[in-house]
């Protein structure tokens, strides 16, 4: 596993190799069963979750049905605050605002919060070729960073790592990158967390540039806010003399009253607590304390897209809890690296093919890497309906249709793998409109069953690979009726 | 628009105009008479969970920061002093950094404790070098065992409740206490830093199972006081 998601395979393919690593199994296995249970406590401590989670998801929509309006009123307010406002209208402007933002500082090394909308643009990449250090500080990045791995949770990227797997990244590698763990290390969390203390405490002291993405950012007052659990959060937001904040358009919301809701949703969803450890706003800069100068790059890399689309827009709802993941049958099984993107599981299922568009293989299998069981629609605080977009964007790859893609309207043509199933479901309704045709077929296919294959031939191989081909009864239904109960019977 | 940013690019303005452009095209389905606070939004959620007196929040307080590992103690307003003193010296704390505004009251039984002043001049090395801070707070919620600290009077700047690593906040009770979030955010000024603290730092990122103390204090100390005698 190198650190980029380009040129990954369909979801299919990387499912077929992770579901066969037993110890990921186990370890994904353990880390969603242990939160799922928490989860439901927390959730359990609230009688009005439902309203909380109807008005999480109001506010979202109100915001997003006039996403330009509070886009512009919280460009005033950070301006006004002190702060400079930046927009990229994708991954390759956002790096280089970002980029040249740090060269103007001078630095070489910046320390980053964890963040989706960096990893998503790839911005650590960009920095490296521009000579730029960006440290991971959140102790899950931190792991996968100095494993020269990928994230494969939201909330917990290295979740698909356990205790001695960690242990062992932490002895071999952070020597290589600042203060080596100390000898003798056992796999303790306790003690690997002390490790990554003393091994990023002097990266914090000496930072001067810190690089954030933030969970909520308030339109009316400028606000951004930063939920987190370690304090590295805090160390980066406050301690360096320059933040640079990226974040998803879709981040806004429109009042500080509106963020009681998701104070209270978004921590019990997520990490299953009444509350994370820190949560951090800050409106501008502050003289003398923090950060005297704070640029805040706005982000679309798609999500216009994806608001274009009336059934999908629902998706940029989300508040990254992962509460989806951790409930999601395939998801436990598969790991978030099938996924193919920073957005792993169920909404990354959703999210990913609209930020990104159906042309590639990944991205149109990733709508399928779903049994459709509704349990993420079920836990989402935002109520997201992500079978029904699931559903939705199925349709899109196989019937093709009107799409915007980076932010022009287009025509997709339906996806070639598709072909065999659209055929077949033209021959159903054909036969379904045609009762002479489907009866004289069920007899046929009842008289003929014990000599039907266990697997397809041909285009439908591909289909019954993964299925149970369905019993045919040795009598149809239609026919069962009409000899115990059609005309002339008496019941 | 203009940036005083010196590395913004000519292209910056457009890109603005490019995004706000496709955020319209692709709300082409919302009527445009349709304003922004009109799309509905029921806030029927529950303003607090409960029914508390003031002594019962204090309680609920007291029991969910200690639910994450806060170490919680109560005391009278005149007996203060001592419990500071004492709680620093139990920690064995040498150096103790105190922001401006913090009641000279509450620092007078001190003896052996090298007070550090929060000033600008301090640099973040010298901060790691303070074994502990002393602060109060400008809120408190009941129901989710949380801190808030506002950096004014008696607060002191973001990074002296961060980066030593024992943290001793006192919360004046019944005053600076709510019940619920909802409550909260009406006493708290966006336009000033917010810290919301809920116990000491911690991390779930090993197995999803939660550990207290990594970047942040890893002692946390609350003291309640003046409460009523009991």
């Amino acid at each position: 596993m190198s650190g980029t998601y380009l040129g990954m395979p369909a979801f299919p393919e990387a499912a077929a190799k992770s579901t066969q690593d037993t110890q990921l199994r186990g370890n994904l296995r353990h880390a969603t069963h242990t939160i799922r249970a928490k989860r439901a406590v927390a959730v359990a401590e609230l009688d009005d979750w439902p309203q909380l989670r109807a008005a999480g998801a109001a506010v979202k929509d109100r915001t997003l049905r006039h996403l330009d309006h509070y886009l512009e009123q919280l460009e005033t307010a950070v301006t006004a605050a002190g702060g400079v406002v930046h927009w990229a209208a994708d991954a390759a402007e956002a790096n280089r605002i970002v980029t040249d933002l740090v060269r103007a500082t001078g630095e070489t090394e910046v320390v980053k919060v964890k963040s989706m909308a960096t990893q998503e643009i790839g911005l650590n990449e960009a920095l490296a070729e521009a000579g730029i250090h960006a440290y991971e500080t959140d102790l899950a990045e931190l792991i996968v960073q100095l494993g020269d791995d990928l994230p494969s949770h939201i909330l917990v990227p290295a979740i698909h790592k356990n205790r001695s797997e960690i242990r062992d990244i932490f002895t071999e590698r952070m020597g290589d990158w600042g203060r080596a763990a100390p000898a003798g290390l056992s796999d303790e969390p306790a003690d690997l967390a002390d490790a990554a203390r003393l091994h990023l405490r002097e990266k914090f002291l000496r930072a001067k540039v810190a690089i954030s993405g933030a969970n909520f950012m308030v339109a009316e007052t400028g606000t951004l806010v930063v939920l987190e659990s370690e304090g590295n959060g805090r160390m980066c937001l406050t301690l360096p003399e320059t933040l640079i904040s990226v974040v998803g358009i879709e981040k806004t919301i429109p009042t500080w009253r509106d963020l009681e809701i998701y104070l209270q949703t978004l921590p019990r969803s997520s990490t299953a607590e009444r509350m994370n450890p820190y949560t951090s706003t800050w409106t501008g800069t502050t003289e003398g304390d923090g950060p005297q100068t704070f640029h805040l790059v706005l982000l679309d890399n798609g999500r216009t897209d994806t608001l274009a689309d009336t059934v999908g827009r629902q998706a940029l709802r989300c508040i990254r809890c992962s509460a989806c993941l951790n409930v999601c049958p395939v998801y436990e099984r598969a790991g978030g690296h099938a996924y193919g993107s920073a957005y792993p599981g169920p909404i990354g299922a959703i999210l990913t093919p609209q930020l990104r568009g159906t042309a590639s293989a990944l991205d149109a299998s990733l709508p399928y890497a779903s049994t459709l069981c509704g349990a993420c629609y079920e836990v989402c605080p935002v109520a997201i309906d992500i079978p029904e977009v699931l559903v939705h964007l199925r349709e899109r790859v196989v019937e093709g249709g009107a799409v915007t893609l980076r932010g022009t309207r287009a025509v997709i043509k339906p996806a070639k793998g598709h072909a065999a199933e659209r055929a077949a479901m033209r021959a159903a309704r054909w036969t379904l409109d045609h009762p002479a045709a489907l009866r004289a077929g069920q007899r046929l296919a009842a008289r003929t069953r014990r000599l039907h294959p266990a697997r397809l031939p041909g285009p439908g191989r591909a289909w019954s690979a993964t299925r149970e081909l369905p019993a045919v009864p040795a009598e149809s239904f239609r026919d069962w009726w009409q000899r115990t109960r059609g005309e002339g019977k008496n019941t | 628009m203009s940036h005083p940013n010196p590395v913004s690019r000519p292209g910056g303005a457009s890109s603005r105009e490019r995004v706000l452009g496709r955020i319209r095209r692709a709300l082409a389905d919302v009527p445009r008479d349709e304003l922004p606070g009109s799309v509905p939004l029921d806030r029927d959620y529950l303003r607090v969970h409960g029914t508390r007196t003031p002594e019962q929040t204090a309680d609920l307080l007291a029991v969910h920061l200690a639910d994450y590992r806060a170490l919680v103690h109560r005391c009278p307003a005149d007996g203060l002093a001592e419990l500071i003193a004492t709680l620093l010296a139990e920690r064995g704390a040498r150096s103790a950094v105190v922001p401006d505004g913090l009641p000279d009251s509450w620092l007078t039984a001190l003896t052996g404790v090298e007070l550090v002043a929060d000033t600008l001049a301090l640099t973040a090395r010298e901060l790691d070098a303070v074994d502990s801070v002393v602060t109060g707070c400008a809120v408190a919620v009941a129901e989710t065992g949380t801190i808030v600290l506002d950096g004014s009077a008696g607060q002191g700047r973001r990074r002296i409740t961060l980066v030593p690593d024992h943290h001793i906040c006192v919360v004046l009770a019944p005053g600076q206490i709510v019940d619920s979030i909802p409550e909260a955010m009406e006493r708290l000024d966006p336009a000033r830093p917010l810290t919301w603290i809920s116990g000491p730092s911690a991390t779930s990122d090993i197995e999803l199972d939660r550990v207290e103390g990594v970047h942040g204090p890893r002692t946390l100390e609350v003291i309640l006081v003046g409460e009523p005698a009991r």
